[in-house]
């Protein structure tokens, strides 16, 4: 199997978020990225399984400037054959799934997995735009994958429970919690990602949707404190305050 | 100029995140001067009960839909007919398959997660986890939006739809669904949909101790959920983890027991209307992000707010 993964980069979980250029950009001074968790944990992790099991070739793709290349170097590391950076700075996911469905289309792949989402975006949808402009069946939200005999066969979240999905390769799903667990990269898998290809392509696309601000929320007020002897008080103040319950 | 609403349906009703990306979608109609349309594709028994979300008509394929491929070629025939300028789908696990999908056909912006209105062209939703809202642009003539679940809600406007049969050329099913395994225990709401969370985390020592939890839950008619560790050792299923890698909920009310309040997990839960916290430790984290708190052992306090649940119930 030819697996292409969509990796992107998000600020590490820690981050402070601030913006700069008049509250219209993330400001990543000091800021430590990491490989999205959802495509790393379980998007790549999987691709690899599969590969170890079923022989085949595993391409990590990323929309981003070359200040993405240490993530890149990381799924490497963690067993992806070669990589492609895309270099464009990601705007809106219509661009990103632009750009990643010409690269896809270049390469003939049997499978395209995404993460859920991108922890800084929130979007959860350039998987789905991936898969409409290479008209392509389409999972999201997949807990679970396996591959036998051309046919994908996947379970997947659905409100109250999981649904089990088949679709025929090639494809594209987006992963969930579930589909693998992390890995971390060993130092024979470190040193060898440095001679890994990685190769740069240029290219651009439209970004129908732009950021106009920032901000962030009002800070919480203070927490008000319940005597540990009386907790009926709190059930009290959920209903006549809070008109929680 | 139209606004319509994609909607799923389950067991013969729109869903409830379905219901809210109607009623989104009315009020938007309203605030422009337009009318709302809801298509959706299976049995409903009436209008579904979309007519009391401001929906004027309901477009009604009898089919059911469930590849994602067709859904989007149903939306892009209903949107031509009805000249919409906006759709509008729910953020859950149907919006986040079609309506991308949607928006590639229809060459439209699309931004996921609003939480409110569109004014003045632009649409807020939340990013970075819930640590920051974007108000976001689109300069497409038509737009997409899916609606965060719990955020805008169900707003009652007095009215039946009329209901009228729709269907378009859908071509082939590609995604073919075999089976269903249900998550929720028995009448549980699923998290993602519920507005009661009650939630616990390591400080309750042992899958054994559940019990204390699952009492208040059903107390209170919620819905349980755990700290990623907690699912991880397996003391609770995965699909109770919420978090940065599990769950994004916002419920009305979110206990929390014996969870320190690690930043991971605030971004699955900070925004949810009303947050208690319950921690041994003065100093756990949580508290700061809570609207209540109790500091005190969860294995005494959770009992007693039980039995103060099921007095005022009674
Ligand atoms: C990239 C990344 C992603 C992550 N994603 C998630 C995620 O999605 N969701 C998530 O939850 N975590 C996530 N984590 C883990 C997170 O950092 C924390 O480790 C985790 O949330 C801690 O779980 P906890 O609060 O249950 O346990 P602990 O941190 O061990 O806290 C237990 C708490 O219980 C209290 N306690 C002990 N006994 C009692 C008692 N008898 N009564 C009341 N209180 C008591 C203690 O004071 C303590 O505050 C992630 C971590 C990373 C690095
Ligand atoms: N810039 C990017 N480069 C590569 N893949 C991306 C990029 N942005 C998003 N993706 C993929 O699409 C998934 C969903 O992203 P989003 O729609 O932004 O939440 C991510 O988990 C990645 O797998």
């Amino acid at each position: 199997m030819k697996i292409l993964v969509c990796i992107s980069q998000a600020p590490d979980t820690t981050s402070r978020i601030a913006f700069t250029e008049g509250d219209k950009a993330f400001d990543s001074s000091g800021v430590q990225y990491i490989v999205n968790p959802y495509d790393e944990w379980y998007a790549l992790v999987r691709a690899i399984e599969l590969k170890e099991q079923q022989g085949g070739t595993v391409t990590t793709i990323t929309i981003g400037e070359a200040a993405c290349d240490p993530i890149i170097r990381k799924a490497l590391a963690i067993g992806a054959d070669d990589a492609i950076r895309v270099n464009a700075a990601p705007e809106d996911s219509m661009q990103v799934a632009q750009l990643i469905a010409e690269q896809a289309q270049a390469g003939a792949f049997d499978a395209i997995l995404c993460g859920k989402e991108t922890i800084d975006h929130n979007g959860s949808v350039v998987p789905a735009m991936v898969a409409e402009l290479l008209d392509l069946p389409f999972v999201a939200l997949a807990t679970s994958l396996e591959v036998e005999n051309g046919i994908a066969k996947m379970t997947r979240e659905v409100g109250g429970g999981e649904e089990s999905v088949e679709v025929a390769l090639p494809f594209v799903a987006s992963a969930s919690k579930g589909m693998a667990e992390q890995r971390i990269p060993n130092m024979r898998g470190i040193m060898s990602a440095r001679s890994k290809p990685l190769n740069v392509v240029e290219a651009s696309a439209d970004a129908p949707t732009s950021v106009s601000k920032f901000t962030l929320p009002p800070e919480k007020g203070a927490c008000k404190m319940i005597d540990a002897d009386r907790p009926e008080e709190l059930i009290r103040l959920l209903r006549e305050e809070a008109k929680a319950i | 100029m139209s606004v319509l609403a994609i909607v799923s349906i389950k067991n013969g009703a729109p869903t409830k995140s379905g219901l809210e990306a109607a009623s989104y979608a009315a009020n938007y109609a309203a605030s422009q001067g337009m009318t709302a349309s809801a298509l959706v594709a299976g049995e409903i028994s009436g209008d579904g009960g979309l007519g009391a979300t401001g929906i004027a008509k309901v477009l009604h394929c009898t089919e059911p839909v469930t590849d994602s491929g067709q859904w989007a070629k149903l939306t892009e025939a209903a949107a031509v007919q009805l000249n919409a300028s906006a759709i509008v789908a729910s953020h859950d696990h149907f919006g986040r398959a079609v309506a991308p999908r949607v928006a590639v056909r229809l060459k439209a912006g699309l931004v996921a997660g609003v939480t409110e209105l569109p004014s003045n062209d632009l649409v807020r939703k939340n990013v970075f986890s819930g640590k920051a809202v974007a108000d976001v642009a689109v300069s497409t003539a038509i737009a997409v939006y899916t609606v965060t679940p719990n955020a805008f809600g169900v707003k009652d406007a007095p009215g039946q739809a009329t209901v009228e049969p729709f269907s378009a050329d859908l071509g082939i099913a590609r995604e073919k669904v075999t089976g269903f395994d249900s998550a929720s225990a028995d009448g549980q709401v699923p998290l993602p949909e519920a507005e009661l969370v009650v939630s616990a985390g390591r400080g309750l020592k042992g899958p054994e101790n559940w019990g204390i939890v699952e009492d208040l839950a059903s107390a209170l008619g919620a819905t349980t959920a755990c700290s990623r560790p907690v699912s991880d050792i397996g003391w609770r299923p995965h699909h109770e983890h919420v978090g940065q890698t599990g769950i994004t909920i916002r419920p009305n009310l979110y206990i929390a027991a014996g969870i320190s309040g690690a930043i991971q997990h605030l971004a699955g839960v900070n925004q949810s209307k009303t947050i208690v916290v319950i921690n041994t430790d003065p100093e756990a984290p949580f508290f700061k992000a809570a609207d209540y708190g109790i500091v005190g052992d969860a294995f005494e306090i959770l009992p007693k707010l039980t039995a103060a649940a099921k007095e005022l119930k009674a």
